[in-house]
């Protein structure tokens, strides 16, 4: 790629002089990722996004003869069908929308205060609170499922520990009420009678489950470290200059951080989050090793659901196209994160504070007062 | 203008030599033969077999593997047994592959979806003690009409009852429950501030047996009919609500513990209701609890219970159907399931050898007399799903309208006849 940056003319001198067969090697060298990536990745993909539009029942291959194309009657089926397959994927939908909202601003946050506070020059230890912040995301997710079990059984750890503050704590991982009900068991008649994808909104609005909620801190716990890592990189790529600007110009440590330190950090900021609703949409090994959707349905993924679909009922074109509509709701919610974060120019309003005020009448500059007094403006 | 014909030819050849691979890979699957080959013929050839089992524990792999080899040095015919991790997944894996195992375990919630992709021998009625089996086993077994594999085992539920907590309650055996009435007497009786009465698990594989009892099921015998709203099942789960919000039931989950064996053995319950299964669990687990089976009490139909099973499937796709018949038919003889009950505990799905069962396990004869009046899920394609929606709803059963639980699974049962 640099070759074509380095400004010699195109088309003409492609096929001549010293840099001839480059494009062959460039291909022959990449050529075993292609394959592999072609085998591995696009190949399967078109394949599922073939059974998604067909009605293959799993026997024999899905391109011989006697499997026909059906169409969007699989997706229609999820969609509009009415039926349980619809409410079966509008709960999961639910559950897994809840997730999304609880945990990666969470998990955002927590890494980021985690990275911050190990980038402090003072703090002694800092190795061993790496590792420590590190560790649950180096162990495999089905350990750590098994451990959340046992913690959040009707008599586990935290269920003891929360009767020492005089709680009680529920039955966590078997109860499916929602956090954002209250206890409440029915809701006002035009939130129970009215329903998206087959659930109604009254549930739709009960937030996540109890038992949903401690998948949630589950997810918080082990992967904050990972995060961690990117922002302490980040971190220390900052240049001490703008930092000691800011100080002398007298920013408190508290505006330093929200003023000149995060907004450097957007990129990193951006990786966070995207990796992160990515792999909250995709939640699947936790469900499957944990709950398996129960109590209720209310740890009913679309990942775990596309493969109950599939594998259990023998739906495999209903199941792969829960995976497409699950890739694309990713892809969006990745484009308007990728537009949120976009770098912009300084808005008008922000603007207007460092602009030289219009001339006054008389034609002299404004007094110089006005420019330390932004607020004025406003 | 030329960098951007170029481009687009690149991608063009990509795009046709990913499509030659698509087609090769097409052919790399074994083209299926017309659904239904079943029929006829049976495939018969020099190859091996293959037997994919969903085994419980070292005890059944094992004794699985010893009739398995006793038949293939018989018959002269390999045979390997192969404990699946994931049954499910494996299976279906070796469906769409075209290599499928040629005998496997086959659960009665499964069979429909193989049955009906055409991925299933049916081959129930060439078996030579097809009569022999329980009729109600062979009709789990049947989809449309067909009897499609010879039912290898199966289980019942029962009662099972804490003696030391029996006897705390002044309870004598003259108090074993026998209607539903007796039955929340003794719980109610049975229900201290330490343990409950009776605690069973939130699913329709237990609170099925009331909806047997009370003369309910989810659909007809022959599966071909939603009954699941019949005023039979609304007064087995309006009975079961009403013990629950007494609290002389409780459901195992909400105890702590994962199954009713588990509340039986730490002490939480005093009665639970389960299939015999429980007798290998306590004995490993809880070998200090002592308890006694009971059938399970009659309601106002008369008595019920449920049964599960496994059946041993054949591959339509197998090269050699005619030797995993005859692997089959050694397998469920009245001896080969009498040694697999010694070894792993099922009951043995044939009439002839139940006589020889009962006299060699006195106390668990409960669980087989279940055999007579035992009903079983129904079989139709997404019972599955069915079952799991229904016990989603019945978790929440204590607040619950029973009317309105049973009225959700007949619409989704008549969704699937349509």
């Amino acid at each position: 790629m640099s070759t074509t940056a380095s400004g010699s003319p195109r088309a003409g001198s492609r096929r001549s002089g010293i840099r001839r067969g480059e494009a062959a090697s460039g291909w022959l060298f990449t050529a075993p990722m292609l394959i592999l990536l072609g085998l591995f990745l696009v190949i399967p993909v078109l394949m599922a996004l073939w059974v998604s539009v067909s009605d293959w029942t799993g026997r024999g291959s899905p391109f011989s003869s006697n499997v026909s194309f059906i169409g969007a009657d699989n997706y229609e089926a999820l969609l509009t069908g009415g039926g349980l397959a619809q409410r079966d994927f509008g709960t999961s939908l639910k559950n897994n929308a809840w997730y999304v909202v609880f945990v990666v601003p969470l998990q955002t946050a927590l890494s980021l205060f985690l990275a911050v506070l190990l980038n402090r020059q003072i703090l002694k230890g800092r190795g061993f609170f790496r590792t420590a912040f590190y560790f649950p995301s180096i162990t495999s997710t089905v350990a750590i499922t098994v451990l959340w079990l046992f913690l959040f059984n009707a008599s586990g750890v935290v269920n003891k520990v929360l009767s020492f503050v005089g709680i009680t704590g529920p039955n966590w991982f078997n109860d499916a009420r929602g956090i954002l009900h209250f206890g409440a068991t029915t809701g006002p008649a035009f939130l129970t009678e009215n329903t998206t994808l087959g659930v109604t909104w009254w549930d739709w609005l009960g937030g996540p489950s109890v038992a949903m909620s401690a998948y949630i801190l589950m997810a918080i716990f082990t992967t904050s470290g990972t995060f961690m890592l990117l922002f302490i990189a980040a971190l220390q790529n900052l240049g001490e200059d703008v930092t000691e600007a800011a100080m002398m110009d007298g920013a408190t440590g508290w505006q330093r951080f929200w003023q000149v330190t995060l907004p450097q950090l957007r990129p990193t900021l951006f990786t966070v989050l995207t990796l992160g609703l990515i792999g909250c949409w995709q939640v699947f090994e936790q469900i499957y090793a944990g709950t398996k959707g129960a109590p209720s349905k209310t740890t009913l993924t679309p990942a775990y659901l596309a493969y109950q679909t599939a594998f259990n009922n023998q739906q495999w074109g209903q199941g792969a196209a829960i995976a497409f509509i699950l890739f694309a709701i990713i892809v969006f919610f990745t484009l308007v994160q990728r537009w949120v974060l976009a770098d912009r120019g300084v808005s008008k309003r922000r603007a207007r504070l460092y602009a030289l005020p219009p001339a006054s009448s008389d034609g002299k500059p404004a007094p110089a007062a006005v420019l330390t007094k932004p607020g004025r403006n406003r | 203008m030329q960098r951007r014909t170029s481009r687009w030819l690149s991608v063009g050849a990509l795009a046709a030599a990913g499509t030659l691979v698509l087609t090769g890979c097409g052919s790399g699957f074994s083209e299926t033969p017309e659904p239904g080959a079943g029929g006829g013929e049976l495939t018969s050839s020099d190859d091996g077999l293959t037997v994919l089992i969903g085994s419980s524990g070292d005890a059944e792999t094992k004794s699985v593997k010893d009739a398995v080899a006793a038949w293939s040095d018989s018959s002269g015919i390999d045979a390997e047994v192969k404990a699946a991790a994931d049954k499910d997944q494996e299976l279906s894996q070796g469906f769409s592959s075209g290599k499928p195992a040629d005998v496997f375990y086959l659960s009665t919630e499964a069979l429909p979806g193989y049955a009906s992709n055409g991925s299933l021998l049916a081959y129930g009625d060439m078996l030579e003690n097809k009569d022999d089996f329980y009729p109600a086993l062979v009709s789990s077994f049947t989809y449309e009409g067909d009897f499609y594999c010879a039912p290898k085992d199966f289980s019942s539920l029962a009662l099972q009852i804490n003696t030391d907590m029996w006897a705390e309650a002044g309870l004598t055996d003259d108090d074993i429950p026998t209607t539903w009435q007796e039955l929340e007497t003794v719980s109610k009786a049975l229900t201290t501030p330490e343990h409950v009465g009776l605690a069973i698990g939130a699913e329709y594989q237990r609170i099925g047996a009331f909806m047997a009892q009370a003369g309910g099921n989810l659909m007809n015998e022959e599966s071909t009919e939603a009954t699941a709203n019949s005023p039979e099942n609304v007064e087995a789960l309006t009975f079961v609500k009403k013990m629950l919000n007494d609290g002389t039931l409780s459901y195992v989950k909400d105890l702590g513990a994962g199954w009713g064996g588990e509340a039986l053995g730490k002490g939480l319950t005093a009665m639970t209701i389960e299939g015999n299964w429980i007798t290998g669990a306590m004995t490993n687990d809880f070998p200090d609890i002592k308890y006694i089976v009971a059938e399970l009490p009659e309601g106002p139909a008369g008595k019920g219970t449920m049964q599960f099973s496994n059946c041993w499937g054949i591959a339509t796709d197998s090269p050699n159907q005619q030797a995993a018949l005859e692997l089959v038919q050694e397998l469920t003889t009245a001896e080969s399931q009498l040694a697999f009950s010694e070894a792993f505990g099922p009951l043995p799905s044939l009439q002839s050898a139940a006589e020889d069962w009962k006299a060699a396990h006195e106390p668990l004869v409960p669980f087989l007399n279940g055999a007579e009046y035992a009903q079983g899920v129904p079989t139709i394609q997404g019972t599955l799903d069915i079952m799991t929606d229904l016990n989603s709803q019945l978790e929440g059963l204590k607040t619950g309208d029973p009317q309105e639980i049973l009225d959700t699974a007949q619409e989704n049962i008549e969704a699937l006849l349509k």
